[in-house]
């Protein structure tokens, strides 16, 4: 199962091209963009490891995308995404974020039965992949 | 799925894939047309069209003298327009390694020079975006093993898609200390010059003598480096016409006298120790101005004028130490001189 998240996910995987040209439009709105990545891609975890330092202060894409290429190198089986994070008063967040690798098998989320008082149940999903194991043996990686 | 995935993330596989290399993007982008060789090619057109006088004449404008420097930057100019306007007709031009160093004394006009640079540079397409990031060792350079290259790297990172320039570079270089990191910052800088032509010019620049020491030490930094451009000394009637540009530009002015009193007050500082060129121009300027507001504020505000705000009056010059200690023949070699 393909995990989307964030902008584009509707989208087919975005080329190192149209990677770049986002992050050219980022770093055009004065966006300090981020590297980030987890093999934990539960929706709500949104807390990802952080690849090096928030890059502030850049005007040109191909160093961002260096640290894209890095980060896909030492995490090949990891999910990585690029955040464009707007500093400005007001906003303070991150104005965009896609997903830019995922690991090579995606088995994909479960949907988890809980029977609560009075026959009720609850549910919840849980990742296939990332039960019962620790940090960095997800997803074969 | 899987094939679709390595086909929208391999985009970018090897980084030193030889396909990739920037050189072969000219040739590749029309494979198969063929251009008649007597094709007209309109040079002066895409002059116009890069905007590239307009900095120039700038150049021009603000930089007094420099004669051997403004040539050279017209003939990569050229080089560059040329190169261009050959892609446009489907001849190959190699992408030229424009990283340079600029040598000469302090306050010559280095920064200013590569700023322009830049802008000429980024105006031709040669480079992405144009800005210019200056740094010295200590922002390359790290305190401790294995802080050095990521240091170097932000660096870099900042400088993509524009020009690095690094002042004073070989203190990057620190022969007596082997064990020193300035080395790792080099080799990584190195990598980059050599890998990523396309996406950034570096700059270094220094005292002349002291780089050419370090060019010796580093014949990798040396070899890659194809423009070695050497700023000459100002001579005083330049420095003259800087300080005019310089007042001019603060709505000040000299009145003939005092013109006359800074020629001899330049001829008597360049011969002194630590004079650096234009800036010490600057310097002397503003201690001009400050003597004289003091001067008019002594005057009690008393039937002044407009024009005495504007006014640089000669004992507002001729109060400077170098004229006293020429006249008592004193030698000091102090920094401080005012």
């Amino acid at each position: 199962m393909r995990i989307t998240q964030g902008t584009f996910s509707f989208l087919p995987e975005l080329s190192d091209e149209q990677i770049k040209a986002q992050i050219e439009y980022a770093l055009e709105q004065g966006w300090a963009v981020n590297v980030e990545y987890t093999d934990d891609p539960h929706p709500r975890n949104t807390y990802w490891e952080m690849w090096g330092l928030p890059m502030f202060d850049l005007r040109d894409p191909v160093g961002i995308l260096e640290e894209v290429q890095d980060c896909r190198e030492a995490h090949p089986n990891h999910y990585i995404r690029v955040s464009a994070f707007d500093s400005t008063r007001g906003w303070e967040t991150v104005r965009l974020s896609f997903i830019v690798n995922r690991p090579e098998h995606e088995p994909g989320f479960r949907l988890m039965r809980q029977e609560v008082d009075g026959r009720k149940i609850r549910y919840t999903i849980e990742s296939y992949a990332v039960t019962g194991k620790p940090e960095g043996e997800r997803y074969g990686g | 799925m899987e094939a679709e995935r390595r086909y929208s993330f391999g985009g970018r596989s090897g980084g030193d894939d030889p396909t990739e290399a920037p050189e072969q993007d000219a040739t590749e982008e029309q494979p198969e047309r063929v251009v008649p060789d007597d094709t007209p090619v309109d040079i002066e057109g895409a002059f116009r069209d890069s905007n590239v006088q307009e900095v120039l004449d700038k150049l021009d404008r603000e930089l007094v003298g420099l004669a051997p420097i403004k040539t050279r930057i017209k003939e990569t100019a050229a080089l560059l327009l040329v190169d261009r306007v050959r892609t446009g007709v489907g001849l190959p031009a190699a992408v030229p390694s424009l990283h340079m160093s600029f040598t000469g004394n302090p306050g010559t006009g280095k920064t200013t020079v590569a700023l322009r640079m830049a802008e000429i540079l980024h105006r031709l397409e040669y480079i992405r975006k144009g800005h210019l990031v200056t740094v010295t060792r200590d922002q390359l350079v790290g305190q401790y093993i294995g802080h050095t290259a990521p240091k170097t790297k932000e660096v870099l990172k900042k400088a993509m898609g524009g020009v690095l320039f690094i002042d004073e570079a070989y203190y990057l270089h620190r022969p007596e200390n082997e064990r020193d990191y300035g080395s790792e910052a080099i080799e990584t800088i190195l990598q980059v010059m050599e890998n990523q032509r396309d996406d950034i010019v570096v700059i270094l620049a220094g005292y002349k003598d002291r780089m050419e020491r370090f060019f010796e030490n580093n014949p990798g930094m040396h070899s890659r480096i194809a423009h070695h451009l050497d700023f000459p000394d100002h001579t005083a009637g330049e420095l003259l016409q800087i300080a005019g540009l310089m007042l001019e530009e603060q709505q000040y002015r000299f009145s003939p006298e005092a013109e006359a009193a800074f020629r001899e007050y330049l001829d008597l500082r360049i011969e002194r120790p630590n004079f650096s060129n234009a800036r010490s121009v600057r310097n002397a300027l503003d201690r001009a101005r400050l003597r004289q507001a003091n001067r008019l504020f002594d005057a009690g505000g008393r039937g002044l004028t407009r024009k005495d705000l504007m006014t640089i009056e000669p004992e507002d010059i001729r109060a400077s130490r170098v004229f006293q200690d020429a006249a008592s023949g004193t030698e000091e070699t102090g920094t401080d001189i005012r």
